[in-house]
């Protein structure tokens, strides 16, 4: 079936395709033959979730799966907490409709209308973020379809409702700060906001679980008896969220209606401004960026300083590494709080910091490794100087490892001073983490111009799920190593063998 | 232009040839470059020219070592550049048309970069990296991030870099490419100029016209093979014809190809 051009219909279908074939590549990694154990992989995955919430949720349901205020809090309060982490990945991408150039000189150089292609942008930031909450929580909502009853579809209704809702206020926040501080600021702006709004709740929840409980978790806030006593009644209006999510049909009703109506007036009110912005933007990099004038004389050093310096210099001016490690490195305050309201008590007291550091010092080194191994502006230079390849990956290596060391070592040291023991061991889990990351980043590379790189989950998903249970894994030998535990050697094994099988999935050079 | 003379870490032997190549071949999903055989004299500007497809990036990118062939020797300078390839590129430089230049560095930072690769000397380095910054007209934009360059100044970076560890070879695949005018004749007169100082310039380029004014000596590739070699003067001698280099170059591969 055709459909006529410049419509809605048929930016949407072009967009669709774009990303269909994207997404397919990205799991296939251009070998299609791969799409079978893609499917298998992913079929496993399905049923082992629904396994697991069965698990957790049966006990529940069979007690009569009471609709009490504790439950209204910890369901509220959850949800908050998965929304400002959708809100601030909605930001990122909204920010991305108006900088990513790659077809929109084409199209906007067309006659085709700009608003249009804005909506379904638009839409499409809206529908996949929706989509990977709906997603995330589709075991748990499946779960409760089949054990309590169809009401709980309606989760899946204000899954999109939030989803809606974040894209409208995320596409009012980028407007608010084009109008306000210019396109030039803009993405810098929004990226700390960005990253400041999804860590920023979880990490205040997280801040207060620890000075009033002493607890790292961030539910322990949630299932205190303070909050739920001082919490609104459960005819509140504030509950109305959770309710709509439980199947109640006017909360329901109410909650996709707002979201969805929220995301159409703004859609409305800002398309006619995105061609302008969207070419304010392309303009940037026109603009001479001046450095200072008066500069250090050169300074040479052996090969290896002058590829790291490079690289320091490019991660230190990449334009998007801000969104890709803010977060991350912003996680690290609550730890980092816990270790400082117990510097001097028995090291016990703060073991949990542990694998939270380890995780932390695993995503951090895929996301700098990914930038500074496969992001290489000028590799003909490079391959064409006197200095060996492998000369040339260490040195990258060495300058991502680093980085990840001046990170991480204020919060070892302040360790050491209570525990050396649990400092060495943090820091020997840490390096193996942000070693594993930063090993499967190189088997996995992908050699491109750092202006290609869209975002970070450009990288083959292959790659980023092998890091992300890699470090899982070492946070998990970390954790249970300071337990003083000998089962600690399990998730170490676990984690060589997710190595092994990366080191298998990646591509062959010659 | 300014002496860029500097120290070279091993000086390879003067009688050598600049480029000696035998038996080079190389097989994609077809045989590239089947037995490909070049010399190239110390000093000399020689052009290769061939239509689309007829090897010639292919060639340069493994004299380069950008492409590992699957046979054959190449020599530069004496030095056998697949036994020893590090000290074969210390010598060598090469430009594509392509600038291989960061985005978020300024011109200075880049060639202090690129001197850092070659182990330069600090202060010889930002002598001479100044000088040719001046050299190339990009003192004004010194310390602006080459992200906002055009294609030219872009080319003129990346030349710079070629230059700034003063190279015995230079290689270039099509560097005019996008050039406007003015561009185009700095990237000329900086070439012949380096001929003049001594250094081989080993250069691929479809305008016929570039090649026949700048060269000493012309090759002619098709399918992967020298089909003729010489100065213009003897390619018009041996294809009989009496005009330009475009008809000698038509005659030689065919005039339903194109020179690229």
């Amino acid at each position: 079936m055709t459909t006529a051009p410049d419509t809605l219909a048929w930016f949407a279908r072009h967009e669709l395709r774009l990303a269909w074939r994207e997404w397919m590549a990205m799991m296939t990694g251009g070998r299609p033959a791969r799409r079978v154990g893609v499917i298998i992989f992913l079929a496993v995955l399905v049923i082992g979730m629904h396994l697991l919430s069965f698990a957790l949720l049966s006990p529940w349901v069979a007690s009569g799966a009471a609709i009490d205020k504790a439950m209204l809090v910890m369901l509220t309060g959850t949800g908050l907490l998965f929304w400002t982490v959708m809100l601030s990945q909605v930001l990122e991408s909204v920010t991305r409709v108006y900088y990513s150039r790659s077809d929109l000189d084409l199209i906007l150089s067309s006659p085709a209308s700009s608003r249009r292609l804005f909506a379904v942008r638009t839409a499409a930031v809206a529908l996949s973020s929706t989509a990977l909450s709906a997603l995330l929580a589709s075991p748990l909502i499946n779960v409760l379809v089949l054990l309590d009853g169809p009401h709980w579809l309606a989760a899946y209704g204000v899954a999109a409702a939030l989803g809606a809702l974040a894209t409208a206020i995320a596409l009012g926040m980028t407007i608010a700060l084009f109008r306000l501080v210019g396109p030039k600021q803009t993405r810098f702006i929004s990226q700390i906001v960005a990253a400041i709004v999804g860590a920023g709740f979880v990490i205040g929840v997280q801040a207060v679980a620890i000075l009033h409980f002493g607890s790292i978790s961030r539910f322990s806030l949630f299932q205190s008896n303070e909050v739920i006593e001082a919490a609104p009644d459960v005819d509140s209006l504030l509950w109305w969220p959770a309710r709509a999510a439980m199947g109640e049909p006017l909360p329901a009703l109410v909650v996709i209606a707002l979201g969805l109506a929220a995301l159409v007036l703004t859609v409305v009110a800002t398309s006619s401004s995105y061609g302008f912005h969207a070419i304010s933007t392309a303009g940037l990099n026109h603009i001479r960026s001046r450095r200072k004038s008066t500069r250090r004389p050169f300074r040479l050093g052996s090969q290896r300083q002058a590829l790291r310096r490079k690289e320091w210099l490019l991660l230190q001016r990449d334009p998007w590494l801000l969104s890709q490690t803010l977060m991350q490195i912003l996680y690290l305050a609550p730890p980092a709080l816990l270790l400082w309201l117990n510097y001097g008590s028995h090291a016990g007291a703060y073991v949990v910091v542990v694998p939270v550091l380890v995780m932390a010092a695993g995503q951090l080194a895929g996301g700098l490794a990914w930038l500074a191994i496969s992001g290489e502006d000028a590799h003909d230079l490079v391959m064409t100087a006197p200095v060996t390849p492998r000369a040339v990956l260490q040195a990258k290596i060495e300058a991502v490892l680093v980085v990840i060391a001046i990170v991480l070592a204020p919060l070892l040291m302040l360790m050491a001073l209570s525990s050396p023991t649990l400092a060495l061991i943090t820091a020997g889990c840490a390096a193996l983490s942000a070693g594993s990351a930063t090993a499967i980043q190189l088997w996995f590379r992908v050699t491109a111009k750092r202006s290609m790189f869209r975002r970070r989950q450009t990288a083959s998903r292959a790659a980023t799920l092998s890091e992300a249970f890699a470090s899982i894994m070492w946070a998990g030998t970390g954790a249970l190593l300071v337990a003083g535990q000998w089962f600690a050697i399990a998730p170490a094994l676990a984690a060589a063998l997710v190595l092994a099988l990366a080191r298998l999935l990646s591509p062959r050079r010659p | 232009m300014p002496s860029l003379g500097g120290q070279l870490q091993s000086e390879p032997p003067l009688a050598a040839p600049a480029l000696a190549i035998t038996g080079l071949s190389k097989t994609f999903d077809r045989p590239v470059v089947p037995d490909f055989a070049l010399t190239v004299a110390a000093g000399e500007f020689y052009a290769l020219l061939g239509p689309n497809g007829a090897g010639k990036t292919t060639i340069l990118r493994m004299v380069a070592g950008l492409m590992q062939p699957d046979a054959g020797e190449i020599f530069i300078f004496g030095i056998d550049a697949r036994r020893d390839p590090v000290a074969a590129k210390r010598i060598t430089a090469w430009v594509s048309d392509e600038p291989m230049v960061y985005d978020r560095l300024t011109p200075l930072e880049y060639l202090e970069f690129v001197a850092g690769l070659w182990q330069i000397e600090s202060a010889l380095a930002e002598r001479r990296a100044n000088e040719l910054i001046d050299w190339l007209g990009l003192r004004p934009h010194a310390n602006d991030l080459c992200g906002s360059f055009s294609k030219g100044m872009l080319q003129k970076v990346a030349l710079a870099g070629a230059l700034v560890h003063d190279p015995r070879l230079i290689i270039l695949d099509e560097p005019l490419t996008g050039l406007d005018a003015g561009s185009a004749r700095q990237v000329k007169d900086v070439l012949l100029d380096k001929v003049r100082q001594g250094v081989t310039v080993i250069m691929t380029t479809h305008i016929l016209e570039v090649a026949e004014r700048m060269a000493q000596r012309i090759g002619v590739i098709r399918e992967g093979r020298l089909i003729a070699e010489g100065t213009l003067a003897e390619l018009r001698a041996r294809s009989g014809a009496t005009s330009s280099l475009e008809d000698i170059f038509l005659d030689l591969v065919g005039k339903d190809t194109q020179a690229a």
